[in-house]
């Protein structure tokens, strides 16, 4: 089956390869550097779990355990070729981690794709817990708590890299990331990604056509855990170490938020997540404890009012633009991102200053916005409390007028033309 | 044999424990259809609760406080949250009480820090209740199972005996019929939830002092409550009570138990030497490996019975 290049697809892949190549030069510093790294190697990850999630329909707590095996392997092969025992390129070690992945994604992919649904989900968890516990169990090949490090400039040079530098590997982490990108978008055309759709929305109806639903939720899930491998390579050459966090429950969390947030139902939606969850992950950590609050606030408020994520708020847009009544929405759009500021703003206020109060060993004396306070003063309370309780008032009143605008203007584009989707 | 029977005392406390938080996730899941993620974060939460009020008001209080307030909050949850996220599918669900546990576990760390908290036993229930020739079976621990036994007898009691309970189980399998007949299903909804959430509040009551009350005990509870769950059947009361003994039992015992394989390897002759191949593997003591027992026989469950010791085929 040809995938049709239209117009839109080669400026969409374009798009994505030339933001790939230019971004270390447009955007400079070692710090956005190292977070773009992280970016790449994360869409490679949030990609590999929504071939589950997305667009096999599985839900999986898991997903950690292959990118994490992966790179357990793939860290063994590099310290191999630093001994001198094997000859490998470095820049080739995502596959090693990628074939460790499937290798595991077969075993465990067995046992957890006879069940659909939650049960699945569940095994999914227990999978991961076993993996976790027993990586702690054997450190002779795991390293224990300490994990396994290595050096990825041991190698030596193919065709002039040598991964010293943290740009190359950048470049290594985009390079790979565009192929698996290819990779994962031509595998939903195929007839076995069809089938994972098919398999995802009507098991019944797929198993009368005469396809085995549990063979091809296997078979999705060993492709998936492959490229979760490959990502967990890459994450081993960038990091120089990896330890047994990268197998845990947590990580598994993470890439689900990271995908769940960009969008399941869109392919392009957990590029934009993972973005989004580095982000929060890398940048915002730095400024916050609360940082995972903010980020499961964030989750849960995506999972109630936008399960299509980042990306349909986005796609939703499209037809709107194409007949040029964007203008129409924009005023309430804006009242809207005005009324969540002041909302965010006294969160966040509240927030910080609960943590200041709860933690002895900080100064309760705190400099938030530009404003410097006592955490336990009353003023700065009120003053968060009034901004939290204005803000989340102002975005009822504004939500209900971007519903109403929304309304009008769909009723206008329903009879005319029903715009198609991205 | 001494040994054996304290054990086995303790096994059946704890299972009755682990039983406390499967039941409310069974009957939450076979009335919804929802698996509530945040299951064991609301066992932290009545933790906590039951120490901030032991602090304030002593033990005894704390004992019907902490479920009480836990139960209300898991009501709001339902009502406000759940229900939201209910048109978007049992995935949705799931994902939003997912989103939940990771609300809870950082809300308490931003209310009492990231270190356990000191959650003692009341000084009258501390101390030994008997003992078998030299070893000790603690009081708090027949506490616990006193609680748990309590707590089964007063759910089965609820919904065979009285009016709402009745409602109940004819909403687990009727609901469209229920509500024909003039019942606020939805709030009957609301209803189990909070009292799912409540139990596994009071489990952490009775829970957070035998053990330890820190952030993360949902964490480490949570996997082995859906371990239970799927190796008991999902959505079998009776199921999830045979896997909660079952986990409960094998926890305890592998904990104290130094077994190898290489030992069991030399009673047919084969002496394992650091040479013979997966020598680390065979030299693990069961107490090592007791963390992973509880995974393993799901996996193994899972292979030779997917459908689970008590559960139905899945449609």
């Amino acid at each position: 089956m040809g995938v049709p290049m239209t117009r839109g697809r080669w400026a969409t892949w374009g798009g994505a390869a030339l933001a790939l190549a230019l971004a270390p030069q447009v955007i400079s510093g070692g710090f956005a550097l190292t977070l773009m790294t992280q970016m790449a190697i994360m869409i490679i990850f949030a990609l590999s779990y929504n071939m589950l999630l997305g667009q096999g329909g599985m839900l999986s707590f898991g997903h950690a355990v292959y990118s994490g095996l992966g790179a357990y392997f793939a860290v063994h092969a590099l310290n191999l070729v630093a001994k001198g025992a094997i000859g490998y390129p470095v820049s080739l070690l995502p596959l090693v981690g990628g074939l460790a992945g499937a290798l595991f994604g077969a075993l465990f992919g067995w046992v957890s794709t006879r069940r659909a649904g939650t049960t699945f989900a569940m095994i999914s968890l227990g999978i991961v817990e076993l993996v976790y516990a027993m990586v702690l169990m054997l450190p002779g090949f795991f390293g224990g708590e300490g994990g396994i490090s290595t050096n990825r400039t041991a190698g030596g040079a193919h065709l002039g890299v040598t991964l010293g530098p943290a740009i190359q590997v950048y470049y290594l982490a985009a390079a790979w990331c565009f192929a698996s990108m290819i990779a994962m978008f031509a595998l939903t055309q195929t007839p076995l990604g069809r089938m994972a759709n098919a398999v995802r929305d009507n098991p019944e109806r797929a198993e009368f056509v005469g396809y085995d639903t549990q063979h091809v939720r296997f078979l999705q899930f060993v492709l998936s855990a492959f490229f979760a491998g490959v990502s967990g390579a890459l994450s081993c050459i960038n990091y120089e170490i990896v330890t047994a966090e990268n197998v845990s429950a947590v990580r598994s969390g993470g890439v689900l938020v990271a995908a769940f947030i960009g969008g399941t139902p869109f392919f392009f939606g957990p590029v934009i997540g993972a973005i989004v969850y580095v982000f929060f992950v890398g940048a915002l950590s730095g400024f916050s404890q609360a940082w995972l609050l903010y980020l499961g606030l964030f989750f849960v408020v995506m999972v109630l009012y936008a399960p299509g994520g980042i990306a349909s708020l986005i796609a939703m847009q499209f037809p709107v633009i194409r007949s040029g009544r964007l203008r129409e929405l924009l005023p309430s759009y804006l009242a809207a991102a005005g009324a969540a500021a002041v909302a965010i703003l006294g969160l966040v206020g509240v927030v910080e200053m609960i943590y200041r109060v709860s933690d002895a060993s900080l100064s309760p004396q705190m400099t938030l916005f530009g404003l410097t306070f006592h955490a336990r003063a009353a003023a700065p309370w009120i003053g968060f409390g009034l901004t939290l309780a204005a803000g989340l008032a102002l975005l009822r009143g504004a939500s209900r007028r971007v519903s109403a605008r929304w309304r009008a203007v769909q009723a206008v584009l329903g009879g005319a033309a029903p715009g198609r989707r991205a | 044999m001494d040994f054996v029977l304290v054990q086995l005392l303790n096994g059946i406390s704890y299972g009755l424990l682990l039983f406390m938080l499967a039941s409310g996730l069974t009957l939450v899941f076979s009335l919804m259809g929802v698996l509530n993620f945040a299951h064991a974060s609301f066992y932290m939460l009545g933790a906590y609760f039951a120490y901030q009020a032991s602090v304030l008001v002593g033990f005894w209080p704390a004992l019907v406080i902490a479920p009480l307030a836990a139960a209300g909050l898991g009501m709001l949850v339902e009502r406000f949250g759940l229900r939201r996220a209910h048109p978007h599918g049992h995935v949705a669900e799931l994902l939003f009480t997912f989103g939940l546990a990771y609300l809870v576990e950082e809300a308490v760390h931003l209310i009492w820090g990231r270190s356990a908290v000191n959650y003692k036993i009341p000084p009258e229930l501390d101390g030994p209740l008997f003992s078998i020739m030299g070893t000790q079976f603690p009081v708090y621990r027949g506490f616990m199972a006193l609680i748990a036994v309590a707590m089964l007898v007063s759910i089965w009691l609820v919904l065979t005996r009285t009016r709402i309970g009745l409602v109940i189980t004819a909403a687990l399998t009727h609901p469209g019929t229920v509500e024909a007949l003039g019942h606020n299903v939805p709030r009957v909804f609301m209803l189990v939830f909070g009292g799912g959430v409540g139990l596994a509040a009071l489990a952490g009551v009775v829970g957070g002092n035998a053990f330890v009350t820190d952030p993360g005990m949902a964490a480490a509870l949570g996997p082995i409550i859906f371990v239970i769950v799927v190796t008991g059947g999902m959505g079998s009361l009776a199921g999830a009570f045979y896997a909660s003994l079952i986990i409960g039992c094998l926890v305890t015992f592998s904990v104290a138990l130094d077994w190898r394989l290489a030992d069991l390897f030399a009673r047919f002759g084969l002496a394992v030497t650091p040479q013979t191949p997966l020598a680390t593997l065979w030299n693990i003591k069961l107490s090592q490996a007791a963390p992973t027992l509880p995974y393993l026989l799901m996996v193994l469950m899972l292979i030779l019975r997917p459908r689970g010791l008590m559960g139905t085929r899945e449609g």
